[in-house]
């Protein structure tokens, strides 16, 4: 057998064996499941930018504060908020000291499309301690802390979730 | 920067059952053996080998057959742990063929028989045992049951070689048994049920594990009483080493266990207690076993260790062997000299179990050596994705403590033939000459399949939860 046969299938043989690899790199690739993030909330920008520029400006410099603050971060605290029900489900707000406020209303933080909530209906804030309190700010419908409607500012425990309307809020770590 | 912006919605996606994916991948992972069993042939004999049309047959049956069960009993399988077994099967028979042909090898014994026919039955043997467990085990939850049965099955299989009549001391290593005309490895098997009793155990035991522990020098020491379980492995680990001369298996079972451990509790002191443990251990037992000794002088120096050990000692043979590899992986170089154009059969014994992978060194090179760990580092990675998405925490366990075991077996042979650590007679998976070794990773792969299938599977919607009505009423 020719030199040149044997070098041409040895080096097809390696080309071969690569390119099943790499293959199956590819399946992992298109095989990434769990699930799907889509982006919401680029509409809103588009129609509203001004207002969130506002809302940006003045929440931006006390949140670094807190990170800064060292030491305010209690082991186990939370560091983000999770819409865990409801047609925001999957939303995620991160956690920086900012005050959170839940409504239908347009400049909420979280905006409820929802027919249950009021127009502002609840906040979520930190207290001095860096413990987050959630308020029902005299909604109709009432907000829930687990099954228990709130009446007077609470403590939110870690996991607890936060029940208005159909939308269903918890603090994740 | 706004809050608002940066909202995403998250849902879960419609799975496909990728069984395609899977049929493709697989006629492809029959097509390459086969042209690397031209190539040998080409390059042996100047013709194309005369059993290529049956022996691509008989892997494409295996492979179909095996396909078609998958698809049938596990639909939603992960898609490339199947066809990676069986590129990694047919190009390791193809291999041993190779060294078949060998006539260095040929004449090195009296009455030689090929091993790759053998090899073959092994490997179908492997593929119906692959096949009985996909369709028995429905739910790999069952195997929970049997914890503490597969703890006392497992010490049994490993102490097994020491029972005399039936172990067999083979070239210093007692990890063989022998019945009749077969000699059986049960360490291999053992890998399998010695991970189904440590996730049993650790699944009820991680919460007292991690969370009962005190701190000292930023360590979490555990209390004394939970100690109890590793030192018994750690024990049965050093027996193994020091009555059946074998690191590999010793080392195998304790570096599993550590792993699974640390996986279970997320505490990084165990490995740090498993490493110290696992050092201690072998210092202690390498300054007495000269078994131990000759294999890391090998390592240490296989040159000078070549030179200076009397002629004829088991040391020498050691010695040679680990040049032979050594000079094997060297004049391979970056593309190999191709497939049947190389030397590796004058490592002489054991060359095609324990240094194939000098073989795949020697003939496809650093780019085909890459390719192979590339392949069984897939395997590994699907096996911990399986376990990341496995939704019971026994079936995590079992396939990290699965997927854990083949990757320290890797790492293992690979290291011991590469120089990297002291040599341990231990088969790579799939690739090796070895009946129990195909057979047994068969059934491991069996399992983390079934793990798998039951991991994406499409959960059920969940139920409508009662708090649900109480805050959507309108209020008067």
């Amino acid at each position: 057998m020719s030199e040149l046969t044997l070098t041409v299938m040895r080096l097809g043989f390696l080309a071969v064996l690569w390119l099943f690899v790499i293959v199956a790199v590819q399946v992992i690739r298109s095989d990434l499941f769990g699930t799907r993030v889509t982006q919401r909330g680029s509409r809103r920008q588009d129609t509203r930018p001004q207002q969130n520029a506002r809302q940006a400006a003045p929440a931006t410099p006390p949140q670094q504060r807190g990170q800064q603050g060292g030491g305010r971060q209690r082991r186990g605290a939370p560091t983000k908020l999770v819409v865990s029900e409801g047609t925001l489900t999957g939303t995620t707000v991160a956690l920086q000291g900012q005050t959170i406020t839940l409504g239908r209303a347009h400049d909420s933080t979280i905006v409820l499309d929802d027919d249950y909530a009021s127009s502002r209906h609840a906040r979520i804030y930190p207290d001095r301690d860096g413990q987050w309190i959630v308020e029902d700010l005299g909604s109709t419908n009432g907000t829930y802390l687990d099954r228990t409607r709130l009446t007077t500012p609470t403590p939110i425990p870690l996991g607890a979730p936060i029940r208005i309307g159909k939308t269903v809020i918890e603090l994740r770590k | 920067m706004s809050v608002v912006t940066n909202t995403t919605t998250i849902g879960a996606i419609e799975l496909p059952s990728r069984r395609n994916t899977e049929l493709l991948l697989l006629g492809f992972a029959v097509v390459i053996p086969v042209f690397a069993y031209l190539n040998v042939g080409l390059a042996i004999d100047g013709k194309v080998p005369p059993g290529m049309l049956g022996y691509g047959l008989g892997l494409g049956l295996l492979a179909g057959v095996a396909h078609l069960v998958v698809r049938k009993f596990a639909k939603y399988a992960d898609p490339l742990l199947l066809p990676l077994a069986t590129l990694l099967n047919g190009l390791g028979l193809v291999l041993i063929w190779r060294l078949d042909q060998s006539p260095r090898i040929i004449a090195r014994y009296k009455t030689f028989s090929p091993d790759a026919p053998n090899q073959l039955m092994y490997s179908a043997i492997g593929v119906a045992l692959f096949l009985l467990v996909l369709m028995f085990l429905k739910d790999h939850r069952v195997l929970q049951r049997f914890t503490y049965i597969s703890m006392m099955v497992a010490i049994v299989l490993l102490l097994l070689p020491l029972v005399p009549g039936l172990g067999a001391d083979v070239f210093g290593a007692k990890i063989w048994i022998r019945i009749g005309p077969f000699s059986i490895q049960p360490g291999e098997f053992a890998k399998i049920v010695i991970a189904v009793f440590f996730s049993g155990y650790l699944m009820v035991k991680r919460d007292a594990l991690a969370l009962a522990s005190r701190r000292f020098l930023g360590l979490y020491l555990p209390r004394g009483r939970d100690l109890g379980p590793i030192l018994t492995i750690w024990a049965v680990s050093l027996l193994i080493l020091v009555f059946e001369n074998d690191l590999g298996t010793s080392l195998l079972f304790f570096g599993m266990f550590v792993i699974m451990l640390y996986v279970a509790t997320e505490r990084t002191s165990w490995i740090v207690m498993g490493l110290l443990m696992a050092v201690g251990g072998a210092v202690v037992v390498g300054s007495f076993a000269t078994h131990v000794q000759s294999r890391v002088a090998a390592w240490l120096d296989p040159f000078e260790c070549l030179k200076t050990a009397p002629e004829r000692s088991n040391m020498a043979a050691a010695c040679d062997q680990m040049t032979q590899v050594l000079m094997s992986f060297g004049s391979g170089g970056v593309l190999g000299t191709g497939l049947g154009q190389g030397n590796s059969d004058l490592i002489g014994f054991a060359a095609n179990s324990d240094f194939i992978f000098a073989t795949v060194g020697e003939e496809l090179g650093l780019t085909g050596v890459m390719a192979f760990l590339l392949m069984y580092g897939l395997i590994i990675e699907r096996g911990i994705r399986t376990s990341l998405a496995a939704r019971d925490p026994f079936g995590k366990l079992l396939a990290m403590g699965l997927s854990g075991a083949f990757a320290l077996q890797i790492f293992v042979v690979a290291g011991g033939v590469m120089g990297l650590i002291p040599l341990t007679g231990m088969t790579m998976p799939f690739l090796a000459y070895g009946g129990s070794s195909v057979i047994a990773n068969w059934a491991l792969i069996a399992i983390l399949i079934r793990i798998s299938d039951t991991a994406r599977r499409p959960a059920p919607a969940p139920a409508p939860s009662p708090d649900a009505e109480m805050t959507q009423v309108v209020r008067p």
